[in-house]
């Protein structure tokens, strides 16, 4: 028996949790989502979320036989991405984009993919959220499928009579007219205009307790980031800010992305921080960002770019956020750096 | 009971001590004619020097080699029988180590020095330090810190907790927990003769929830004691560690590079503390010790009372050997017990536990990119961010390395255990760390 025992440093048992079990877990939050946005947009976003997942594994797999690396795409983690970039498309209409839909969905991802992921280093390595790059890639290369008309609902119930909302979203209605043209039920169940994943609160507040719970992602960011959207709303109304009168605080947290933005794209692992500090700055600054945008800035919603801003600070806030080590005192600490 | 713990970080591994929590200490002799192998050096300190010579007949409990540094401890012939030899020999840690060779002659001739029962009442603090010395106690948790120096701190230090480390934090280890069930008073015994050696101090029996059949029992023995408490802890590794276990109980934190003594405090584990005990009280020399033999690959998982020097070959032969050929043998917890290459080797004072694994559970999964998940930073007891020393490790920035506090690291595992890239965090802290203290000591 003697000279066949391995040989290896301790600890020698690892936890069950791994990489693909922690993707796979994003994947379950974001299954009710996704169904209640394939209720409400129908089959057009059906097929983008398809093509979506599709393209990012293609990109991913294309990547990997290129730069001669292992594939990767068992890991998961080019699912989830591709998942989450279509939970951020507008659902089109099939009779007046017959190519984008197929089309868009390839663009977003193969630069999520291989410009936002792969060519930083792949899993772990991008320093912005990869859905969310292609998301504002794809802003910038379809302006006018990527935001006002294209967002109305046109799935099964939307056409069964369900009240159809105007086709506009409710932060952009607020913006141009004071009202949100749906009511805050429509905004919970996620009967309003939007993209494919954002609308259904109630789904995506499922979906991150599901991954809170499981220990997925901690409750810190998506906790924080919301209740700086409620409070810096609440705060800017009651000062008198002529442009956040029309806003209500509660409204602020149902319509646009704010669930979807808080509990699958802020939390990020690659693109956040991991000290328990760093990720409450990070679900401040996220809230803070996102508030300035939607009362004062030119578009309606801010999530997407309050992500992306707070992506690029993440190195820094890791830096100054370290946890104190165990024996030193608070002084010290501070003198060690 | 109200329940302590330490704050930062921990992990939950599963348990396996169901294996072997409920075997009772079964004790375990060398045959006639076995050959026993007694290192030199099984402390942290100077090896010791063999007072004895080829072909010497030895009794059992007869001193075999003495302490000549400070930082040194003696060692005793477990058994009666004849040197055979004083050379090199393997040992669990994987070196040759100079190595004193006894064939038993299965007499068990005890040495007239032994077995006089005694109380310790009347002895002073000296007698109680010398005979502490005399008997080769060290740390038997693992570390081998030599026990008389430990109970002894310099007079800077005011002692005022002593803490039975009864925490068995460590998965499948579960000698302390039968210790506690099976030798209870002589246990609360051992620390009334540390206490005795702190006048004013209180004595703390430090026990996690997952035995609470030894907290129960330890509490019932302790009644009549008012300088000794039990305290139930909540579940969570690494608090056997330690500055975890002194967080716990006392509420203090030990300093980075400080010892425990400089909070007041001596940590001592359940078998030292019994070791104490036999050593005042009944004039007995550590001869032996209690291991937890378990493992998906064992016939028979138990804990068994061996003589040290045994050979590990002739004991695995005597519990019933293995069911299945086993790929990993673990001297110690899975967590933090070292992998040896070959079982030909000695039990010696701080072998705990042989673990042994099938193919299936020793293969490990092959490491991946780091995902900035950041449950290594969450799961670290000392407050490190394993992820950045991990990079600091690879690229042999030790400036980086130093400044993120590596040198702190108390080599747990827990950073490893948790990752689910399964990188090998620990391993490359824990070994450059050694590297980086090298190069230090060097300067």
């Amino acid at each position: 028996m003697n000279g066949n025992l391995m040989v290896s440093s301790s600890p020698h048992i690892r936890s069950n949790e791994t990489i693909s079990s922690v993707m796979r877990d994003v994947i379950i939050g974001l299954v009710p989502a996704a169904v209640m946005g394939i209720i409400f947009f129908g089959v057009t976003a059906a097929i983008e979320i398809a093509m979506c997942i599709l393209a990012a594994i293609v990109a991913e797999s294309i990547y990997n036989k290129i730069a001669k690396k292992p594939n990767t795409i068992k890991d998961l983690s080019a699912v989830v991405t591709g998942l989450l970039l279509a939970m951020n498309l507008p659902a089109l209409s099939f009779d007046t984009h017959p190519i984008a839909i197929f089309v868009m969905p390839v663009v977003g991802a193969f630069f999520a993919i291989i410009i936002a992921k792969q060519l930083f280093g792949g899993l772990g390595q991008n320093f912005i959220n990869p859905a969310l790059a292609g998301r504002a890639f794809l802003l910038a290369s379809y302006p006018t499928l990527m935001s006002g008309s294209a967002f109305g609902p046109t799935g099964f119930l939307a056409k069964a009579g369900i009240d159809a909302a105007t086709y506009a979203t409710p932060l952009a209605s607020i913006k141009q007219t004071g009202d949100a043209g749906a009511t805050l039920i429509q905004g919970l169940i996620g009967n309003t205009g939007g993209t494919i994943g954002e609308t259904c609160a109630i789904a995506l507040i499922i979906g991150g307790l599901y991954l809170i719970i499981r220990k997925v992602i901690s409750w810190r960011i998506p906790v924080v980031y919301i209740a700086t959207v409620f409070i810096f709303t609440t705060i800017l109304k009651f000062a008198g800010v002529p442009a956040a009168a029309d806003r209500l605080p509660v409204q602020e947290l149902f319509y646009g992305g704010l669930m979807l933005g808080a509990f699958f794209m802020a939390t990020d692992y690659a693109s956040s921080p991991v000290t328990p500090k760093g990720q409450l700055i990070m679900g401040f600054g996220c809230g803070f960002i996102t508030t300035l945008i939607r009362v004062f800035g030119g578009y309606p919603e801010g999530v997407s770019y309050s992500i992306l801003l707070m992506n690029l600070c993440v190195p820094l806030i890791d830096r100054y956020t370290a946890p104190r080590t165990f024996g030193y005192s608070k002084v010290k600490a501070k003198e060690v750096k | 009971m109200n329940l302590k713990t330490f704050k930062i970080g921990g992990i939950h591994p599963p348990e396996g001590k169901e294996y072997t929590e409920d075997k009772p200490i079964e004790i375990i002799m060398p045959e006639t004619g076995a050959l026993m192998v007694f290192p030199m050096s099984q402390h942290i300190g100077a090896p010791a020097s063999p007072i004895v010579a080829k072909g010497d007949r030895v009794l059992l409990g007869q001193k075999i080699a003495e302490a000549e540094a400070f930082m040194c401890s003696p060692i005793h012939s477990s058994v009666s029988g004849t040197v055979k030899d004083i050379k090199p020999m393997l040992t669990p840690g994987g070196t040759m180590v100079q190595s004193i060779i006894i064939e038993n002659d299965g007499l068990f001739e005890e040495d007239p020095s032994l077995g006089k029962d005694t109380s310790f009442e009347s002895f002073t603090r000296e007698q109680i330090l010398d005979k502490i010395k005399n008997a080769g106690i060290v740390g038997l948790g693992g570390a081998g810190f030599p026990t008389h120096i430990k109970l002894n701190p310099p007079p800077t230090d005011k002692i005022d907790s002593i803490i039975v480390n009864a925490a068995e934090c460590e998965p499948y280890l579960t000698t302390d927990h039968r210790v506690m069930l099976e030798k209870t008073d002589r246990l609360v015994q051992g620390l009334a003769i540390m206490l005795k050696l702190h006048p004013g101090a209180h004595g703390y029996i430090a026990i996690e929830n997952n035995k609470q059949n030894a907290i129960d029992a330890m509490v019932k023995a302790v009644q009549g004691f008012d300088n000794i408490s039990v305290v139930a802890l909540l579940t969570k590794y690494p608090q056997g560690s330690e500055k975890q276990l002194i967080y716990a109980v006392t509420g203090r934190e030990v300093g980075s590079g400080k010892l425990p003594a400089s909070a007041g405090c001596i940590v001592d584990n359940v078998d030292t503390v019994l070791a104490v005990e036999r050593a005042v009280c009944k004039d007995r020399p550590l001869m032996r010790r209690i291991v937890t033999f378990t493992g998906d690959a064992v016939n028979n998982p138990g804990n068994y009372q061996v003589r040290i020097g045994m050979n590990m070959n002739d004991f695995i032969k005597a519990v019933g050997g293995f069911k299945e050929e086993p790929s990993k043998i673990i001297a110690g917890g899975p967590m933090m017990g070292k992998a040896i290459y070959s079982t030909d080797v000695p039990f010696i004072k701080t072998s705990s536990a042989l673990l042994c694994l099938t193919r299936e559970a020793a293969t490990l999964p092959p490491e991946s990119n780091c995902i900035r998940c950041g449950k290594c930073v969450s799961a670290c007891p000392m407050g490190l961010m394993p992820l950045n020393l991990n990079q600091d490790a690879l690229s042999s920035d030790m400036a980086a390395f130093e400044a993120h506090h590596g040198l702190d690291c108390i080599m747990c595992g827990s950073c490893s255990f948790v990752c689910p890239a399964k990188r090998h965090l620990a391993q490359t802290i824990i070994a450059y760390r050694g590297e980086v203290m090298a190069s230090k000591r060097k300067k």
